[in-house]
């Protein structure tokens, strides 16, 4: 609700225009995760947000309400431990014990997808609770440079007026409708503009577009269309053959079975060469080309829509020098979500995953899913708190014998591990003069590619075939070697063979040299 | 989907994508992803596996062994097949020389995309060939 001239001088809400040290943009999951670490590091932050509450596209998407990621009330570890956070996908991260998993508590029990008010509910309980202030009603509207006697500033010019800022994170997510510009698609309305599914009773639907959002709808209209035609130019991706969150989720599956068994659904490939009002205007033409070759095929359709995808919402970032990428026009990002090309702009939630690290073997992060950008969102809090701010964390020192059982546990239940596969690491630093120590969670492509003392990364990685197994990476003298160790029919990665490969690496370190002087913190190793 | 018909456009000027016709070309536009790596970025790293197929879209890269480049690539140019048809670990690192954009496939996908689209895969077998006799002479 952005205030009136009138009401600008009784104004209650936070962090009014000015200057602060660091601006966020954005309360949905990214925004809040973020806002949450930075308080909890000490780090004076503004957090301002176009919505009236918090929420990000969680206040609207997805279109028939249902989530596809789970939250899992009953799981193999206990409700608010770290280990179920790999269950529960939904949930923000807390330090407070009754913060935590608060989306569990908050399902009717109908399914484990949550519903997207209770997804809503969700995020806003955590932001209650949490403490975390936001100006809501404050929309970004345009971004420019200045350079002042205290050193550069960012300038963003928003609704109610001028943010100025030395840091500047936009957490505005990817959910600006994309139409691509084929001939006609403007008589198809995009997924966002898509009506009730019982105003579709009966009639013969076009929907371009064969990712999740094109089967959502596909799915959601099943009990009302007459007949349902999906179309894009390359075959539909399944997330049980990707074995990742690339691909069409089972729980939007029903069309595709429709299309196999023949009862009404066609999924094509083939792209759109045109569409058209027929001569009466009622109905539409749609032409396409069909991928493997072949003449041109001509539907008369009652509806199209366009489930074309979203893009990054960047306002005139390009113009201030953000380069951008890809089908979703995302921001090119450092492994800390900094822009690769203008430095003091970072990206938390799900357009963090312009930041694709390795993508070993063709299998992505899940950084633009809630359950991969909170843990992107807390590193980026602390890098953030530590480059920008001063506030180092140091590492904890861990004794010899401290380090294999440490190890065996991060590669079993570590959940920014295993959500973030081949993409977070744990980190543990073997530092001649400071000793062992847990230097946290980093990125992997940042462990990778930086110079440092010698250390260890542990991560779980996947592939093609559906293998999942740790690896870790050992870095002695400044060469850095890969390990895969096995895996496990069901993921036990605490094994006696698991733990024979870890002592072999640790010996290889040399963890016995690495004692500590006397009197000597541990600190964190260079580059961390 | 959003642009593969611009990316699709793009494709068509490079020699590897050059005897696809546009339906095609329009599938292997959603079937590459675009990526981005700013300048000194890795994008092989040597000994490392799961690397995939690259091809340059705008930019330059050095293949980097033993701390000496040994060949530059640019627009068109592509690399990350040796390792992903032999299934072994690059045997060097590739490193953006400035920013970077290009396509990738990963390993997994390339087989596949390679018997779908013969010409393509002529196109590599032709710069492959180039290659081997260039080194051939050289050492001749």
């Amino acid at each position: 609700m952005p205030p009136d001239a009138a009401q600008k001088g009784r104004d209650a809400r936070p962090f009014p225009p000015g200057e602060y040290p660091l601006v966020v943009v954005g309360s949905g999951p990214g925004g809040l995760q973020l806002s949450y670490t930075l308080t909890r590091l000490g780090v004076a932050h503004a957090v301002i947000s176009a919505d009236p509450a918090p929420g990000g596209m969680f206040r609207r998407f997805p279109f028939f309400q249902r989530l596809l990621s789970w939250t899992k009330p009953y799981a193999p570890a206990e409700r608010g431990t770290r280990a179920y956070e790999r269950y529960d996908w939904n949930s923000l991260l807390a330090e407070e014990p009754e913060n935590r998993a608060l989306q569990a508590g908050l399902m009717d029990g109908s399914s484990y997808f949550p519903s997207r008010a209770e997804m809503e509910l969700n995020l806003a309980t955590f932001a209650e609770r949490a403490g975390i202030v936001v100006r809501y009603g404050c929309r970004w509207e345009a971004t420019r440079r200045e350079s002042t006697a205290a050193g550069d500033r960012f300038v963003l010019e928003t609704s109610d007026g001028e943010y100025r800022c030395r840091v500047a994170v936009f957490a505005v997510g990817v959910a600006e409708p994309y139409v691509p510009p084929t001939p006609g698609l403007e008589h198809a309305p995009h997924y966002a503009e898509t009506r009730p599914a019982e105003t579709y009773a009966g009639k013969r639907v076009f929907i371009v577009g064969k990712q999740n959002s094109g089967f959502e709808l596909a799915s959601g209209l099943l009990p009302w269309a007459r007949a349902i035609v999906l179309a894009s130019p390359s075959p539909a991706k399944l997330s049980v053959v990707s074995r990742s969150l690339v691909g069409i989720r089972a729980r939007y599956l029903q069309p595709y079975e429709d299309h196999v068994l023949a009862g009404g659904v066609a999924v094509l490939e083939a792209s759109i060469d045109g569409i058209e009002r027929t001569g009466e205007g009622e109905t539409l033409r749609v032409t396409v080309r069909p991928s493997a070759g072949g003449d041109a095929v001509t539907f008369e359709v009652d509806e199209a829509i366009a489930a074309t995808g979203f893009v990054a919402p960047l306002r005139d970032l390009p113009a201030l020098g953000v380069a951008t990428f890809g089908a979703s026009r995302l921001p090119a990002q450092t492994p800390f979500w900094e822009s690769a090309t203008v430095p003091g702009i970072y990206f938390a939630g799900t357009i963090g995953q312009g930041a694709a690290g390795l993508k070993k073997h063709g299998m992505p992060a899940n950084s633009g899913a809630v359950h991969g950008a909170r843990y992107n969102a807390r590193l980026l809090g602390e890098r953030i708190a530590e480059k920008h701010f001063g506030v180092v964390r140091a590492g904890r020192r861990l004794a010899e014998s401290e380090v294999l059982p440490f190890l065996v546990e991060e590669i079993s239940r570590a959940p920014e591990l295993w959500h973030q596969r081949a993409y977070l690491a744990r980190v543990v630093s073997f530092d001649p003069d400071l000793g062992i120590s847990d230097a946290g969670i980093l990125p992997l492509a940042h462990f990778l590619d930086t110079v440092g003392s010698d250390a260890l990364a542990a991560t779980i990685e996947a592939n093609a075939e559906g293998a999942l197994y740790p690896v870790i990476y050992v870095r002695t003298s400044g060469r850095t070697e890969e390990h895969v160790l096995p895996g496990h029919p069901l993921h036990d990665f605490s094994t006696a063979e698991h733990r024979r490969a870890l002592v072999s690496l640790l010996a290889e370190l040399g963890a016995a040299s690495h004692k500590p002087r006397t009197g000597e913190p541990a600190g964190r190793h260079q580059g961390s | 989907m959003a642009q593969a018909i611009e990316l699709a456009d793009e494709l068509a000027g490079l020699a590897l994508f050059a005897d696809l016709p546009n339906p095609q070309l329009q599938a292997a536009a959603h079937e590459f992803e675009e990526a981005w790596f700013g300048e000194g970025e890795r994008i092989l790293r040597q000994g490392l596996t799961g690397s995939g197929f690259y091809v340059i879209l705008d930019g330059e890269v050095a293949i980097r062994a033993g701390g000496r480049d040994v060949a530059l690539l640019g627009r068109g140019d592509f690399f990350g097949e040796v390792s992903v048809l032999l299934g072994e670990p690059p045997s060097a690192d590739v490193v953006a020389l400035h920013a970077m954009r290009c396509l990738h496939l990963a390993a997994p996908a390339v087989h596949e995309f390679l018997l779908d689209h013969p010409s393509v895969m002529y196109r590599i077998l032709l710069d492959q060939t180039r290659r081997l006799r260039n080194t051939t002479r050289a050492r001749g």
